[in-house]
């Protein structure tokens, strides 16, 4: 009786490749079942973020200190390579400062009058904290440490300071992934503050370095658009509220089929330094197809 | 069970500190991958049953937390453990050299593949960008902390094996 027994034990260790196979499958099928639903994702959420948030809560902290100390280490070299720059340039620099200073009171009462701050205060927000963000290296979304328990949905709005994040694209009970407007598969519609033009926000992997974000489909044959013009979300958005700031202008040029025009935008949000974000209590109107 | 509890530990942590404290630490914008070095020791090291589950396990934590479906990741990294398993036969614990080439490879291997899947799927096609700026800087980063972090998983796998040091021997 017991070789049988023993054997039967053995033959319960399936070959790796059979394993490979049965798993292969499996993971095809999660990957079809999580694109049109979220019978899976939801679950798996639940268990991970109990085991794992409290966990990356604590680490992030020191992440973020760690961090601040080498970005002080860099910035000390930085300033005093600067310091040496500044010093040859001391006379110069002043006349410019002098101009600088003209145009940025102008600027300051310009920005004043469109009072975009008030605007958000329209909407009910709840402050959250980022504790990890994409262990990779090809996309930038991150997590926060509120979930559905704390009444947060898919597709609430992410804001930091003064301009757009991102939005909510996965949720668990104390966590939820927001999907960053630099990461390279994000899309955001925007308009142009001053002259109501439509364009499409697009982040681009290539521009990450330099802090940029390209946009694109912008009609302008009036040429109005100009490097510096503020870029909100427009109201056609399916995913963002209203004349929320997105960023400014850094460069445009007309595409080659002459209608419209693309370029490249500063995002007004600061997203190395991203440790504490709003949420946006409020989503979007949107009609259900029925 | 021990074994795989040990296992499951280091993965989790290893997670935890890539999605957190190396964001902090990370130069020019790149992240060393931890859970690459994990998978790719656990699979030459204990073959490629072990390889791809700890492979699978490792790609199904990113795909919960930062993908946007889950099972693509955890493919990625299972075919990554299982390819190394198949290198268990010809791994000695006293040479360095092939466990670094081979987490190399792996990762470069990771690299190219969420690279044809997830960019030049979407009309990316500036192949020579991602691989200077990205894939590279990633395979440079991840070799430097395999060279701390491969001796941990050994000692780790040492601690493990010690009692039952013939049965390894049956399995190979």
């Amino acid at each position: 009786m017991s070789p049988i027994v023993k054997r039967k034990g053995e033959k319960f260790t399936l070959p790796g490749k059979y394993l490979l196979f049965i798993l292969t499958i499996l993971c095809t099928g999660l990957i079809v079942l999580t694109l049109y639903t979220d019978y899976v994702s939801r679950p798996l959420g639940v268990i991970a973020g109990r085991i794992l948030v409290p966990m990356q809560t604590g680490i992030s902290e020191a992440g973020s200190y760690l961090s601040g100390r080498s970005e002080e280490l860099v910035h000390i070299r930085d300033l005093l390579a600067e310091n040496e720059r500044l010093r040859s340039q001391i006379d110069q620099l002043t006349i410019e400062n002098t101009m600088y200073k003209q145009d940025r009171y102008e600027l300051n009462n310009l920005r004043e009058l469109f009072v975009l701050a008030a605007q958000y205060d329209e909407y009910e927000k709840v402050g959250a904290r980022v504790i990890s963000r994409d262990p990779g290296n090809w996309f930038h979304s991150f997590t926060i440490n509120k979930g559905y328990d704390d009444g947060l949905l898919v597709n609430m709005n992410v804001i930091a300071g003064s301009g757009l994040v991102g939005r909510i694209v996965g949720i668990g009970p104390n966590w939820a992934k927001v999907m960053s407007i630099i990461a390279d598969n994000a899309h955001v519609s925007g308009q142009v503050l001053s002259t109501e033009d439509n364009l499409i926000v697009k982040g681009n992997l290539e521009l990450f370095a330099d802090g940029l974000v390209e946009f694109e489909q912008l009609i302008d044959k009036a040429d109005r658009v100009v490097v510096g013009d503020k870029v909100v979300t427009s109201y056609i958005s399916d995913h963002y509220l209203p004349n929320i700031l997105i960023g400014y202008i850094y460069s445009i040029h007309g595409d080659a089929n002459n209608l419209t025009k693309s370029g490249r935008l500063t995002p007004a949000v600061d997203f190395e330094r991203l440790n504490e974000v709003l949420v946006i209590m409020q989503l979007k109107q949107i009609i259900e197809d029925e | 069970m021990k074994r795989f509890i040990t296992y499951a530990i280091l993965i989790i942590f290893c997670f935890v500190l890539q999605s957190t404290v190396f964001r902090g630490i990370s130069f020019g914008g790149i992240v060393p991958n931890l859970l690459i070095v994990v998978t790719a020791s656990l699979g030459f090291m204990r073959g490629d049953r072990t390889g791809l589950i700890a492979g699978l396990f490792c790609g199904l934590l990113i795909d919960i937390f930062f993908g946007d479906v889950i099972g693509l990741y955890a493919m990625i990294y299972m075919y990554i453990g299982y390819l190394n398993g198949k290198f268990s036969g010809i791994f000695y614990p006293e040479n360095i050299k092939l466990p670094l080439i081979l987490i190399s490879f792996s990762n470069l291997f990771y690299g190219i593949f969420t690279y044809l899947l997830l960019f030049m799927m979407r009309s990316r096609f500036n192949f020579e960008f991602y691989f200077k700026n990205i894939i590279f800087p990633e395979v440079i980063y991840t070799l430097l902390v395999a060279l701390v972090l491969y001796p941990l998983i050994l000692f780790l796998h040492y601690l493990l094996e010690g009692r039952s040091f013939k049965r390894t021997e049956e399995n190979v």
